[in-house]
């Protein structure tokens, strides 16, 4: 168990860095998650992060980066959904990474 | 490697055994695999696709959602025995509309419920090359 500490609080982590309270992530949590991993978050990281939290909210769980890469394409265009792109943004693996700085669990079949 | 046909049977209500969520968890995985995966839903089973769960009362993570993704995940044969539905009091109205989106389609959505009687299940169990029993 590890911990984030922000605005003089103190945020619980699990032993990978992902948040133990899911409801009690803000933006600025991720920001801070992503700043600990010497992540500068641009418009594009945030869009990627929001669609991750939105898949979340209606089907309750991260999708697996293939779903991810589909969906990003449908989304915000054919440019977008492809592994290239979101490799680039999150270099550790965009499921994996990106759902660390969502507040979200590790996406399931994500070893 | 060539994709084996996998059926996930699912016999069981979706609370109070962990069967439902389990199976429901290693069907999303298997699909990492590229396999050809379906699902059955038969007796008790029916009942976790059914619409309106609601688990507020007994402090468990409402799931139904979940299966509404397995479309994204290319998991598009959901076969439910009309028999277990009727033995229920229930029909195809009282489940979820679950459907896949045809990327061939111009992304148009199509219904993954199959429903299929006792003797038609048989028939697509007989054909699978792996069953798993949750």
């Amino acid at each position: 168990m590890s911990s984030l500490e922000l605005n003089g609080e103190s945020i619980e982590l699990d032993e990978e860095g992902y948040l133990i309270d899911l409801a009690s992530w803000t933006p600025e949590i991720g920001e801070a998650l992503a700043k600990g991993e010497d992540v500068e978050l641009t418009d594009e990281h945030w869009d990627i992060i929001n669609f991750l939290r939105e898949y979340y909210e209606e089907y309750q769980i991260a999708p697996a980066v293939r779903v991810l890469t589909k969906a990003v394409g449908k989304r915000l265009g054919k440019d977008k959904g492809n592994s290239k792109y979101l490799y680039s943004l999150f270099p550790y693996g965009p499921g994996k990474q990106a759902c660390k700085y969502a507040g979200l669990p590790k996406p399931t079949g994500c070893v | 490697m060539a994709a084996k046909k996998f059926m996930f049977v699912n016999r069981k209500a979706p609370y109070g055994t962990v069967y439902a969520l389990e199976s429901l968890e290693v069907v999303l995985i298997s699909a990492a695999f590229e396999q050809d995966v379906s699902l059955a839903f038969i007796d008790d089973g029916v009942y976790q696709i059914t619409k309106g769960q609601n688990t507020d009362g007994i402090g468990q993570k409402n799931f139904s959602n979940t299966y509404k993704a397995l479309g994204d995940y290319e998991i598009n044969k959901l076969y439910v025995e009309k028999e277990s539905l009727e033995e229920r009091g229930l029909t195809q109205d009282d489940l979820m509309d679950l459907v896949w989106e045809d990327e061939d389609d111009d992304w148009a959505e199509k219904p993954s419920i199959i429903l299929v009687d006792r003797s038609e299940m048989a028939d697509v169990m007989a054909e699978q090359e792996v069953t798993l029993s949750f």
